[in-house]
This record gives structure tokens, C-alpha cells and sequence, in this order.
């Protein structure tokens, strides 16, 4: 029993960073209409900066977390402003074929700057544990839930109560009438796909210490954050935080009851089961 | 106050609108009328700018329109009522309301507009919290004229506000829109419900193929054989 408590917090801890990944893509699809299948690749690129700031200036990934997201932001505002808003009227193949290229540009670009190898970042931190009662937790994933349901549950929290927000919902409702009530649509397409790339930024640099970065490291989380987002019924933020916790139970529930390789083909196998019943999704409307 | 010169407009190799043009003036009630596909909807995507290809001079208020943004021409005060009303489904009534006031010139007036579109339309406020797609028809059609009012409008477009509706309650809508005529509002109407708009108006142009086939006020128009035997069956 203490064991199987044990595994399942476990699990709510990698769902909380599989949220935080997955929200952003959510958001950009919901709003911008875009499948970015680069996405996981800006995770790559914060657990880079995490990394290169950590190993020439000596801040930890916390400590240099503002900069960070700052430079993930513009990363992000850079790549909307040069590549995205062309193609945004575009068919969805094309849209789909370039942020498939871009992902592999990314991947290649990283290839060759910072080679192949598995770069950790081993701060003090990294090993630090802490015990609640029976169960036992390693610091950095827990700080790394902490912020990452937070900086979702934000995320939520400004398409609701905020004006802008609104504005965002009304979008990926009905983008003609938006127009009509006077919304810059690309302006608020490109605070959406910044606001998209920062958070998945966020989720790289949290599991930086815990987790190598190697060029491909994008390509995994992509793919998981396809299914959550997929789980929570495609453009639903709220649906994706559920969604990511809940794979990150099952895989966690898989790693312990039938070891850790089947945890992937667990959470593939829901997903095919989750598209069989429930094609829109577990929180889906259809 | 606005102004179509020689307006074309092409869908793919139709012509949707050829050579129109057609003038409103302060605080008018203009009824364009005609059959469906006439042009009629893409002339005011044209003027919202929704509709990005066209040749011809738009003005407003002696400012070219043709080139801007569709939320630059909603900044100029020049808004749209959508056919169809184009609701956010998933928004309370409150929320659409509000994001009516999102641009530059009521943005700041949100909380006054709102007082005043729930003094016109009080049962939007009894549905305020309401999701907008909850609502039936005629209310919908309340909520986006209300949305439409919130942008604090010097020239409200109001694109078949009594399509789908029932006969009692296009005579309220009509009711609605003879009230905010009242306060000096300048409405551009278009309709299919040939009587009951060509009652209300100042003047009124037919559209016919994407052309101005004829030009009158209200009660020419309604008496003219041609509209009688095209639009009333009579």
C-alpha cells in the first residue's frame, strides 16, 4: 500500500511537468490554429540555456530562471514574427510541414553546436530528498511540480479573468467575429504562440537538473505532449493539466507493475483505447 | 459620412460585386435590400475589411478605409453586426458583451457601455452569466446588436438581424433597432425582410447581382412596382 502511494505520487509529479509542456500546445493550437510540432523543441532549447548559463556564469537553473524565460519569449516572438505569420492563412498540410522541418532544424542545429553527448547539470540540489511521512521525494521534481502546476494553473487563470484573455477564448471560438469586434488577431496569435513557448521553455528548465540535455530530448516530450493534448480534448488548457497528470500516473503505475519499458507502450495503448471510445478526447465536447 | 466608389469584389473568377457604389449620411437609416447572393453580406466584408480583395475607394468620415485592418476600421467606430450573429458560444452574454468594447475607442468606457446596452436590452442582463450559445435566437440576435453597441458605434452595420427568426420577433428587433435610431445612431441595415426594413428606412438601395439596381427613400421604394413584384410577390 505505502508502496503503491509511493508510485502514484511519483506519477503526479512527472504529470505536473508533462502539464506544464503540454498546455503551450494547447494554447497555440486552440487559439492559433497551429500544430507545432516543433514544440518540444523549445523545451531543448531552455535545457540548453539552462545548461550553457549554468556552466559559464555558474547560476543554477533557479537562479537563472527570469533570464530564461525571457530569452525563450523572445526566441519564441522571433520564430512567430519570422516563420509562423507566413504560413498562418496557409493550408494546415503546409503549416504542418513546416513546423515538422523546423523541429528538425532545431534538433540538427543543436547536433552540430552542441554535439551529441548527454549534458547534466548536477547542482547541489540534484540528489536532495525530503520525506513526508512514509514517502520519500526528490526535491527537484517536487519544486518542479510546484512550479509547473502553478505557472498552468496561471496560465488557466489569465484566459479567464483577464480581458486579453478573453479576447484569446473569443479567437479560437470564432476568429471572424473577433475581427469584427476590433482584435488585432495577429497580435494576439503572436502573444499566444510566445505565451506557448515560454511555458514549454519553463518545463525544460525545471527538469534540467534532473534530467540530460541532448538534441532529440525535445522529440519525446513532443510526442507525449500530442497525447496529452489529444487526452484533453485538443484546445482545452485545463483539459491538458488533467491530462498530464494522468499520464504521468499511468506511467508511472506501468514503470512499477510491468517495468519501466513498457511505460511508453502504456500510455500509447490508452491513448489508441482513449481514440477508439472517446475521439474527442477524455474531456473533450464533441 | 461613408462613401463605396466603384467597389469590385471577386470570389474566385465570380464577380460578387461590380461597380458598386452607394453613400450613407449622418444619422440615416439606409435599408440595402435584396435577394440572397445578391452581394449584399460581401459588400459589408468589404467595408469591415474582412474580405481582403477588392478594387474601388472606400471612405470614412474622409478617411480611406480600403487599406487598413479590419480592427483599425472598428477603431474608426465603423462596426458590424454579423449575419448569422457569430456569437462566442462558449462566453457568458457578459463576456461577448464586453468583448465588444475591446477596441481602442470604448476599451476604457466598458463598464458605462455595459450599463447602457443593459438599460436598452435589459433581459441581457438577467442573462449575463449565461453561455451565450445557451440563448435563442432572438436573444442571440439582442446580444450581438448589443455587442455591436458596446464598441460605442458612429455607424452600425447591421447585417439580416431577422434572419431565422420568428415574425414576433423580428417586429421586436425591429422595435430595437428603431430605438437606437432614436438616440441619432447611424444604421446601414441590410435585409431580406424586404416591408419591415423598407418601413423604417430614410432611404434604401436595391442590390441585384452585385449591382445598385435602384435608389429611393423608404416609401418610393415600397411603392415601386418593381420591388412590389421582385421582393413582395405582390
Amino acid at each position: 500500500m505505502e508502496q503503491i502511494l509511493q508510485v502514484f505520487i511519483s506519477g503526479i509529479l512527472s504529470g505536473g511537468i508533462y502539464a506544464l509542456a503540454s498546455v503551450g500546445l494547447a494554447l497555440i493550437f486552440g487559439v492559433v490554429g497551429l500544430v507545432n510540432f516543433a514544440h518540444g523543441e523549445y523545451l531543448m532549447l531552455a535545457m540548453y540555456i539552462a545548461y550553457w548559463i549554468f556552466n559559464i556564469v555558474g547560476l543554477d537553473p533557479y537562479q537563472s530562471l527570469l533570464i530564461n524565460l525571457v530569452v525563450m519569449a523572445a526566441i519564441g516572438y522571433i520564430t512567430f514574427k519570422v516563420i509562423m505569420e507566413r504560413v498562418l492563412d496557409s493550408d494546415h498540410s503546409i503549416q504542418m510541414l513546416l513546423t515538422l522541418a523546423l523541429s528538425m532544424v532545431l534538433q540538427n542545429l543543436a547536433l552540430m553546436f552542441f554535439k551529441a553527448d548527454y549534458r547534466n547539470i548536477r547542482i547541489d540540489m540534484t540528489n536532495d530528498i525530503m520525506n513526508i511521512g512514509f514517502i520519500t521525494l526528490n526535491t527537484p521534481r517536487v519544486l518542479a511540480f510546484i512550479i509547473a502546476i502553478g505557472a498552468s494553473v496561471l496560465l488557466y487563470l489569465f484566459l479567464q479573468k483577464t480581458f486579453t484573455g478573453a479576447a484569446m477564448r473569443a479567437i479560437s471560438q470564432n476568429g471572424k467575429a473577433a475581427q469584427l469586434m476590433g482584435i488585432n488577431i495577429k497580435s494576439i496569435y503572436c502573444l499566444a504562440f510566445v505565451i506557448g513557448t515560454t511555458l514549454v521553455g519553463l518545463a525544460g528548465l525545471l527538469i534540467s537538473p534532473i534530467y540530460p540535455a541532448f538534441p532529440t530530448v525535445g522529440a519525446s516530450f513532443s510526442t507525449l505532449a500530442f497525447i496529452v493534448v489529444v487526452l484533453g480534448g485538443l484546445s482545452s488548457v485545463p483539459g491538458a493539466i488533467i491530462g498530464g497528470l494522468f499520464i504521468g500516473v499511468i506511467e508511472s503505475f506501468a514503470g512499477y507493475f510491468a517495468g519501466p519499458a513498457y511505460q511508453q507502450a502504456a500510455y500509447f495503448l490508452l491513448f489508441i483505447l482513449v481514440l477508439i471510445f472517446k475521439p474527442n478526447g477524455l474531456f473533450g465536447r464533441s | 459620412m461613408l462613401k463605396l466608389s466603384n467597389v469590385n469584389s471577386f470570389y474566385g473568377e465570380v464577380q460578387v460585386l461590380k461597380d458598386l457604389s452607394l453613400q450613407i449620411n449622418q444619422g440615416e437609416i439606409v435599408t440595402l435590400i435584396g435577394a440572397n447572393a445578391a452581394g449584399k453580406s460581401t459588400m459589408l466584408s468589404c467595408i469591415s475589411r474582412t474580405v481582403k480583395s477588392f478594387t474601388g475607394e472606400i471612405t470614412f468620415e474622409d478617411h480611406r478605409i480600403d487599406g487598413l485592418r479590419p480592427d483599425q476600421v472598428v477603431d474608426h467606430g465603423l462596426i458590424q453586426v454579423p449575419e448569422g450573429r457569430l456569437l462566442f458560444p462558449k462566453l457568458t452574454v457578459r463576456e461577448n458583451l464586453e468583448l465588444g468594447a475591446y477596441s481602442k475607442r470604448s476599451r476604457n468606457n466598458r463598464k458605462e457601455r455595459l450599463e447602457y446596452v443593459y438599460g436598452l436590452l435589459p433581459k441581457m442582463k438577467e442573462r449575463s452569466n449565461q453561455m451565450a450559445g445557451s440563448l435563442s435566437g432572438g436573444e442571440a440576435q439582442m446580444c450581438a446588436i448589443g455587442r455591436g453597441l458596446m464598441a460605442d458605434p458612429k455607424l452600425l452595420m447591421l447585417d439580416e438581424p431577422s434572419l431565422g427568426l420568428a415574425p414576433i420577433i423580428v417586429l421586436e428587433i425591429m422595435e430595437l433597432i428603431k430605438n437606437i435610431r432614436k438616440e441619432g445612431m447611424t444604421i446601414l441595415l441590410v435585409e431580406q425582410n424586404v416591408r419591415q426594413s423598407l418601413k423604417l428606412a430614410d432611404r434604401a438601395y436595391v442590390i441585384e447581382n452585385g449591382r445598385i439596381l435602384m435608389e429611393g427613400n423608404g416609401k418610393e421604394l415600397l411603392d415601386s412596382n418593381e420591388v412590389k413584384k421582385a421582393y413582395l410577390g405582390i
